[in-house]
């Protein structure tokens, strides 16, 4: 064994020194590896360069690393002031949807990234913007495109009313790879303050029933309902998957006084809460 | 760990390499040590069984302390003291070899055929811990040896026929045997459509059709060593299960071995034998003929094991002692999935054995103590280390999802001990003995992931923090003779601790679609088990012989509650005449009322039944070639009936004449 990794250790060695003697150019930083560019939203000065994992935009919760080009010199911005606003235009209004401020990731140069959790789109994919706005040593910027969403095959996000009258939007953010065991369930839960302001709900709780309509409603067990935890402004619990295919995440949604906004129990007469996730694997 | 068991093949193999170069002893001796415990050994193919070409199920069926669990008719699951195969040691001529099925619909008894066997051994409770650990005993299937007869070429033809379920046998048997090696084929094939209960009632999905083929050879290297090599191929498709929601479109095993014997009469060891083995088994249950099943399923499942015994025979004085090292390597894996009936939904998929590995070391001694010619005291010991292991890490999330604290592997020690005295007089003989003995949780039983019962119509899920089951035991036999009249008294007490058994868990809700719930497997503080045999045997003249049995069987945990699958009482009562080419014998067997079935665990209670039997036989001689037939009528009156041992009440054979015809050509 010891051996083994002796050997591959001097591979490494001679071939990382063959080739560093090659030239003397400035190492190119490639940050991006292992994503998939979705889009580019340009203006004169500068190209916003959008990746994820998949290369699209979905409905629900995406998780979306940003990289700013400058257009002259070809050079990544390290140093940026820029948020983004998200607008669905509808026949008659528009509005935006939840998202998160964009940061700089730690321990990358040029790297940025930030969450949307778009709550629906059009069959075509059409109807949704992206804006920037950025700050480049002091001087303002912006830059405007549309983009195209295209519809998640399972429901991993519900926009509802709940009884108090008020509009919440609630997305599945983790598993992203769900096993066959316990897994840590995240979810995100937002109010429609307005058109265009979504903030976090703190405080609630989410009620957890995962069933499986394809085994007569099978649920599993130790299963635990969502908390709050202000560290990342998710909802967290456990959720328990007895086996790989279709399931539906049934929830209910209590406020901090413990009244049940949305959602209603799992009975023989009625296989499926209002308020429900899906999932497939 | 695995040093131990790899350390114990090399062994094995430098030992069979270093004797084959050592001629030393040439004294020739066919002395050999009788094994003083055993219950029952029954000689198989030698045409004195009312069919020459029952199953194996059928033959273990007659031993007292046995019962067949029957789910079909195919496949029974041998039951020895009350205790299932879990409680059992099943082996294979002491190789250790496990079904492939969650569901014990394959048994290991249903991958050897009578062709393939000279003789079953079962030793109960703690007698039984040669090969290795158990609690109710041990089921040796003993495949013959040694065939150096001398004999040249010998040739015979089996045929049956059974009209209650169209049932056909065919049978070929060749050997050729010399003094310095054989070899040994044979070949059988069996096929049957549905049976039928009485009243004509057609059961369906009770087909079957199998065939096994095997191989044998042994080489003389000298007048002390010889090399024996064993195959056996089986091989079951299409069996159906009527009492189960699934059948099996394939049973499959490949069973092998080398053998290596060294007998000498002069030195201390007189015999030493080693053996090699691997089998494979792949077992597919699907439900593809059945018309209506709530989801379309497949549940197919694997076993390999890989092992090796040594064992030694040495004399010295009053001391007959034994000792067999043994270990194996066991890997145990089965999978389901379902197709949801939306084709929308993609396929379900779960691990029911989730890759379970267990690696056994382990070594037996036994001593058998002559005092005096009337008296003697035998001694047992097994000492053992068994480790499972959870290959697969979406084994140990699944489980973790009922036991958090779980890890991937589990040690456990295990020891079993056993003292026996024995006492024969001209007119009586008498043996007592006492057992102390454990054993780990079965695969299912530690690693099962929804394993549906249709017995109680429960899924069941693993426990691996179970602790090990111990059974305290109490034996004794007394037997009377008085000219014609012989009395005989068998019975056996266990009190067993970490009773392993499935509770139900209320919050968890089934997998299978229309289970009444979830049962987890847990321990009851402690059960008891007690059977009491009278037998008695009375010679008329000669030629008339009459015997019957009665035996009384209970069982009740520490919950008060009564054990599943415990006999009530039953008897058989037979008349026989013999001469030396004809017999026949009439036979009344039957069981009592199911007063103290366990309602607790699913049981139902079953009624008193009782049925006749009738066998004849023949032996005609033509020349050098002999003739054998068996025919009789099974069940004459063609009662409607089913017993205790029946998976979910599934009825018995109704009036069923049957006829076995052997050719022997020498």
């Amino acid at each position: 064994m010891k051996l083994k990794y002796i050997v591959s250790i001097l591979f490494i060695g001679l071939f990382t020194v063959a080739c560093s003697t090659d030239d003397d150019n400035t190492p190119v930083i490639n940050e991006i590896e292992n994503l998939v560019k979705i889009q580019e939203i340009k203006n004169s000065s500068h190209t916003i360069e959008l990746y994820n994992k998949t290369g699209t935009f979905n409905t629900g919760y995406n998780n979306i690393t940003i990289r700013i080009k400058d257009n002259i010199d070809n050079s990544y911005l390290e140093n940026v002031n820029i948020s983004w606003m998200p607008m669905m235009q509808m026949p008659s209004m528009q509005h935006s949807c939840p998202k998160s401020a964009i940061a700089k990731i730690t321990n990358k140069k040029t790297l940025f990234e930030g969450v949307i959790i778009y709550q629906m789109t059009n069959a075509n994919g059409s109807g949704w913007s992206l804006t920037f706005n950025y700050t480049v040593n002091g001087e303002d910027y912006m830059a405007t495109d549309t983009i195209s969403v295209s519809q998640s095959e399972k429901q991993n996000v519900a926009s509802f009313m709940g009884i108090d009258d008020k509009h919440y939007i609630v997305a599945l953010i983790e598993p992203e790879d769900p096993i066959i065991g316990i897994n840590n369930l995240i979810v995100g839960l937002y109010k429609m303050e307005n058109m265009m302001s979504f903030p976090v709900v703190q405080d609630y709780t989410i009620m957890l029933d995962p069933r499986m309509p394809g085994m007569g409603n099978h649920s599993s067990p130790n299963n635990t309902d969502l908390g709050y935890d202000a560290t990342d402004s998710m909802y967290h619990g456990n959720l328990s998957l007895t086996m790989t295919g279709y399931w539906v995440l049934n929830l209910k949604l209590k406020n901090i006084e413990g009244t049940v906004l949305k959602g209603e129990d799992v009975t023989e007469q009625d296989p499926k809460s209002s308020l429900y996730l899906e999932l497939e694997f | 760990m695995k040093k131990f068991f790899l350390i114990g093949i090399c062994c094995i193999c430098s030992g069979i390499l270093f004797s084959q170069e050592n001629p030393s002893e040439i004294k020739k001796d066919t002395t050999i040590l009788q094994k003083t415990i055993v219950i029952a050994q029954r000689k198989l193919s030698n045409y004195r069984q009312e069919k020459t070409l029952s199953s194996i199920d059928a033959y273990l069926e007659k031993a007292n302390k046995v019962t067949m669990i029957k789910r079909g008719n195919y496949a029974w699951e041998p039951a020895l003291n009350n205790m299932v195969s879990d409680r059992l040691n099943v082996t294979i001529d002491g190789m250790q070899i496990f079904g492939a099925c969650t569901d014990k619909m394959d048994p290991i008894t249903s991958y050897v055929d009578v062709s393939n066997l000279e003789q079953v051994s079962i030793n109960s409770g703690q007698e039984g811990t040669e090969n290795g650990h158990c609690v109710g005993g041990g089921i040796d299937l003993q495949i013959a040896s040694s065939k150096f007869y001398n004999s040249g070429l010998k040739t015979s033809i089996d045929l049956g026929y059974e009209t209650n379920s169209n049932y056909k046998i065919t049978g070929l048997d060749v050997e050729y045997s010399s003094n310095k090696f054989y070899l040994a084929t044979d070949a059988i094939f069996r096929k049957s459509d549905n049976y039928k209960a009485g009243n004509n009632k057609e059961i369906l999905h009770s087909q079957f059709q199998k065939y096994n083929f095997s191989i044998q050879g042994g080489y003389n290297l000298d007048n002390n060593h010889l090399l024996e090599t064993n195959i056996i191929y089986d091989k079951a498709t299409n069996v159906g299960y009527p009492a189960l929601p699934m059948d099996v479109s394939l049973a499959e095993a490949l069973i092998t071995s080398v053998t290596h014997r060294y007998r000498n009469d002069v030195t201390k060891i007189k015999s030493l034998e080693s053996k090699l083995y691997f089998n494979t088994i792949t077992h597919i249950m699907d439900d593809s003929n059945r018309p209506d099943v709530p989801i379309r399923m497949d549940m197919p499942g694997w076993s390999d094991t890989f092992g090796f015994y040594s064992k030694a025979t040495l004399k010295e004085k009053k001391h007959n002692l034994f000792v067999n090292f043994n270990g194996f390597y066991n890997r145990s894996l089965a999978e389901m999935t379902m197709y949801p009936n939306d084709p929308n939904q993609p396929d379900m998929f779960m691990y029911t054995w989730p890759d379970i590995r267990t690696l056994y070391t382990g070594l037996y001694m036994s001593d058998n103590i002559i005092l005096n010619p009337k008296e003697s005291i035998s001694t047992t010991l097994r000492l053992g280390y068994h480790q499972n292991k959870i290959a697969k890490q979406v084994g140990v999330e699944s489980l973790q999802i009922f036991h958090p604290d779980i890890s991937d592997s589990k040690n456990r020690f295990l020891l079993s001990f056993s003292g026996a005295y024995t006492i024969k007089k001209d007119r009586f003989d008498a043996a007592l003995g006492i057992g102390y003995g454990e054993r780990a949780p079965s695969v299912s039983e530690g690693y099962g992931f929804f394993l549906f019962n249709s017995f109680d119509n429960y899924d069941y899920i693993g426990n691996p923090n179970l602790k090990n089951e111990k059974a305290f035991e109490f034996n004794t036999k007394i037997n009377f003779k008085c000219h014609a009249l012989k009395l005989g008294i068998t019975s056996s007490f266990f009190h067993i601790s970490n009773y392993i058994i499935g509770e139900i868990d209320d919050a968890i809700s089934p997998m299978t679609i229309g289970a009444n719930g979830v049962r987890l497997y847990e321990a009851l503080n402690h059960a008891s088990i007690f059977d009491v045999f009278l037998n008695t045997s009375y010679n008329l003249s000669k030629k008339i012989s009459f015997n019957s049995s009665i035996g009384y069987n209970h069982g009740v945990g520490s919950n008060n509650k009564n054990l599943p699958l415990i006999k009530p009482f039953s008897y058989l009562t037979e008349i026989n005449y013999t001469t030396q080419k004809f017999n026949v014998a009439l036979q009344l067997k039957g069981n009592g009322n199911q007063s103290k079935y366990s309602g607790f665990y699913g049981e139902d209670k079953t009624p008193a039944y009782a049925i006749l039997n009738l066998n004849l036989g023949n032996i005609l001689y033509l020349k050098n070639n002999k003739l054998v037939f068996k025919y009789g009528i099974e069940n004459i009156l063609d009662a409607n009936y089913s017993t205790y041992a029946d998976w979910n009440n599934i009825s018995r054979q109704g009036r069923n004449v049957y006829l076995n015809a052997s050719y022997i050509l020498f």
